[in-house]
């Protein structure tokens, strides 16, 4: 497969200087030299499934709690469960029959959040991750048996190890059998290689195809300048100016006020119709925090968008966690919860 | 205001519209050009050369008073040694999508499309994807370890890899999670944030099968392992046979040297295939013959399906297009022509047709492909188009060489549902109201 030399020599030979092929190729040769082993060993620090690469030591349990409140918590949440800085670790959505079956059942279900551990199907991954680039701000600083007692910390919050467990190369194989979510990964799809075989492809319609021009989804005008004035995203002097999305009109207090579901206190509806499962009022939680949105939204003539946010869900406009449907929601109640978001402060 | 310039600042008023008849302009909006009506309009053109219609221009004062720049001396050669674009392209920038991240060292910085031109991104505009942070390496302390299922493993310099033959291709860069916030509705407002994560450049540096032919790497291996040296100490597995055909260890991008954002002083090219596996910082490769299950191809990077089933190593791009202008978050200026524009590529070869629809998907028509298309590269089409005020959904579809035809939204989403993240090259909505106002909408 060394084509380059090949055409280079190739051509070397068409032109008549085949007496420079042999001290071409050689003298590339010469370019690069033997890595040492303490520069492999240095720098080959994968971990493969098969923990092909994984160093021996160990770590319990309780010297990775005490490690992860020191070093982890502030990002991750004391139990790995926060969604303030980075997706959920845990989340405690791992059953039993998960890890039985090794098929983690809540994947298909578009209401739970899905955390690492529920994803995940091989152990080496998490062990590499953390080897590799944790802490945040200081990758590659933890020692090997850090390492393992903070793989053992997180097992424990995911349910997998008990308490009292202490995690080693010994017995990484073991735990690999128990991931939640080990049967979870397929590779039957068309997308590995060049040759593979796409599931979806297109019509070859050309005149009067049959498809559906109805529009099931749009920016509605007050979120459009959610992204900032467009106007000052396109080129200010063309064909194409872009579009000024300065802050829309003020919601009508009469249109609040129309409501009889606001006496019942927002607080208590909140909790009633199962928001606080993933919002809370100051902090961004699995959600934004419902001030966040009462900000954004403030002045806008929202209500009725976030009305169909609520019962359709969503996700993108605030993050990459998706927001479930709240289907089963009495509209009046997601009339009133609508406005109350949509009315600002 | 002067006559004859329109509320645009610097914009004259299309000539059309200041000669023709209010009649004749309804006429021809309603009924189109036939042989009576291109007659009227050939008089009126006419008339107006003649000057006897009436109707004159009021002077340009941007002509007759010879503007400041013709009158005074200009600046010196070398005042920007490096360069940089006119002040009037201050609208022309990377941006992030407000709320997408909670960092801003883990996050996105997207590519303007909808002001640029051709297939080439330049190289400040690439979009950003970083997953713990960029970093300036200096050049003569970074190396390239190849080591695993070889003969010898090896190390080398970055001048060892300046002095090795080099080749120079232009290929795209899609991430993987490009239009990613499009699964579920319409989530952004432009171009930049649904198609952003997207460039094309000419990539030079050392053919990667010519290092490992060095390396004497195992003929059975089917797997490569490559690694950055930024603090993420990024991995992704690589396909060994589809990498040695055309993967690049680069360290050049558009005729100079790769940006630190795009991994200076080295990058793995691996054309068509996802951007996280084009590995920045590239400090080391290793054959093997199983895959390595990393990170971002165990936690991220895989797309779920409706069964609960995780895709796993999902890495081409298929065949994907995008109209950049007129799209989402622009006005048309005015009725009459517009050259409706976009880019087409595919992952797994070259582009053979790209088809516009002004109406939703009902009817195609084709549109011209720009220049040459290599294989794996963004290829420009270009479409004609007079708009009369009528609402309009415009849509690009691209074939590929391979027969693969881009799909619709809905057919995709039929497959595999809202929640895979990765792969979205859904065949993208732009509505056009008669208000000449145009967003981002999803049909179907």
């Amino acid at each position: 497969m060394f084509r380059w030399a090949r055409l280079w020599i190739i051509c070397l030979n068409i032109l008549g200087y085949n007496a420079f092929a042999d001290d071409y190729s050689s003298a590339l040769n010469e370019l690069g030299r033997t890595a040492t082993a303490a520069e492999l060993s240095a720098w080959d620090i994968d971990v493969r499934p098969d923990f092909v690469g994984l160093p021996s030591g160990s770590g319990s349990v309780e010297e990775g709690e005490a490690l992860w409140f020191d070093q982890c918590a502030n990002c991750h949440g004391d139990f790995g469960d926060s969604n303030e800085v980075f997706s959920p670790i845990v989340l405690g959505n791992i059953t039993e029959d998960d890890i039985q079956t090794g098929r983690v059942a809540a994947l298909t279900d578009p209401s739970v959040v899905r955390t690492t551990f529920m994803k995940v199907a091989t152990l080496s991954t998490i062990w590499d991750y953390i080897n590799r680039a944790m802490p945040w701000n200081a990758p590659k600083s933890l020692a090997v048996d850090e390492v393992y007692s903070l793989v053992a910390y997180l097992l424990n919050l995911a349910y997998i190890v008990d308490e009292d467990f202490v995690l080693s190369d010994k017995n990484m194989e073991d735990v690999q059998a128990l991931m939640p979510n080990r049967n979870g990964m397929t590779e039957d799809h068309g997308l590995w290689s060049v040759a593979g075989v796409p599931d979806v492809v297109g019509s070859a319609c050309i005149t009067n195809c049959s498809v559906n021009t109805a529009i099931t989804s749009f920016l509605p005008d007050y979120a459009m300048n959610a992204h900032g004035n467009l106007k000052d995203q396109m080129r200010d002097y063309g064909p194409l100016p872009g579009m000024q999305t300065a802050p829309a009109p003020q919601l009508p207090v009469s249109q609040l006020q129309q409501s009889g579901s606001l006496d019942q206190r927002p607080a208590d509806l909140l909790s009633a119709s199962g928001c606080k499962a993933c919002h809370q009022m100051n902090k961004a939680l699995i959600g934004p925090a419902f001030t966040a949105i009462r900000a954004r939204y403030a002045g806008a003539d929202a209500s009725d968008y976030l009305a169909e946010k609520i019962k359709q869900g969503g996700q993108g406009v605030w993050g990459s966690v998706p927001m479930p449907a709240m289907a089963q929601l009495d509209d009046t109640v997601v009339a009133a919860l609508a406005l109350w978001l949509a009315s600002g402060q | 205001m002067p006559v004859g310039v329109s509320d645009q600042e610097g914009w004259l008023r299309p000539a059309p519209e200041s000669f023709l008849s209010e009649e004749l302009i309804s006429e021809i909006s309603h009924r189109g050009v036939d042989k009576g009506r291109r007659d009227l309009l050939r008089g009126s053109f006419a008339a107006a050369l003649a000057g006897a219609s009436g109707l004159a221009f009021a002077d340009d004062p941007n002509i007759v008073n010879v503007p400041e720049w013709s009158r005074s001396l200009g600046k010196p050669v070398a005042t920007n040694p490096y360069g940089q674009p006119s002040p009037f392209e201050a609208n022309t920038v990377r941006r992030q999508s407000p709320g997408l991240t909670q960092t801003d060292q883990a996050s996105v910085a997207f590519t303007p499309l909808q002001n640029l031109f051709g297939c080439i991104t330049p190289s400040g505009l690439h979009f950003e994807r970083h997953h713990q942070g960029w970093v300036d390496i200096d050049p003569r302390r970074h190396r390239l370890m190849i080591n695993g299922l070889v003969k010898e493993p090896l190390v080398f310099t970055v001048a060892d890899l300046l002095r090795m033959p080099s080749v120079s291709r232009m290929h795209f860069l899609e991430c993987g999670a490009n239009t990613a916030l499009e699964w579920g509705n319409s989530a952004v407002p432009t171009v930049q944030y649904t198609h952003g994560m997207l460039s094309g450049s000419e990539w030079t540096g050392v053919p990667l099968s010519l290092l490992l032919e060095r390396a004497g790497y195992d003929r059975d291996a089917s797997y490569l392992l490559a690694e950055g040296a930024d603090g993420s100490g990024m991995t992704r597995t690589i396909n060994l046979a589809g990498a040695l055909e055309d993967a690049i260890v680069a360290y050049g991008q558009n005729g100079e040297m790769l940006r630190p954002e795009q991994g200076y002083p080295l990058r793995l090219v691996v054309p068509g295939v996802q951007g996280v596996s084009w590995v920045k910082w590239l400090r080391r490769l290793e054959v093997g013959n199983k895959p390595y299950a990393t990170k971002d191809e165990a936690s991220h990077y895989v797309d779920l399906m409706p069964n609960g089933q995780l895709r796993q190593y999902t890495a081409i791009q298929e065949a994907k297009s995008v109209i950049t202008a007129p799209s989402g978050g622009q006005k048309l200026l005015s009725q009459g022509y517009y050259c409706i524009t976009g880019l087409a590529w595919s992952g797994r070869g070259s582009v053979r047709k790209v088809e516009v629809s002004v109406d939703g998907g009902r009817n195609w028509q084709g549109a011209r492909l720009e220049g040459q298309v290599p294989s794996k590269m963004l290829t420009r089409f270009n479409f004609d188009w007079v708009w009369r005020g009528e609402p309009a959904l415009l849509q690009s579809r691209v074939s590929d060489d391979t027969g693969y035809i881009q799909p619709q939204r809905a057919a995709l989403v039929a497959e595999r549902g809202t929640r895979s993240i990765y792969h979205n090259n859904a065949i993208q909505t732009w509505r056009v109201s008669p208000s000449g106002e145009v967003d981002n909408v999803q049909v179907g």
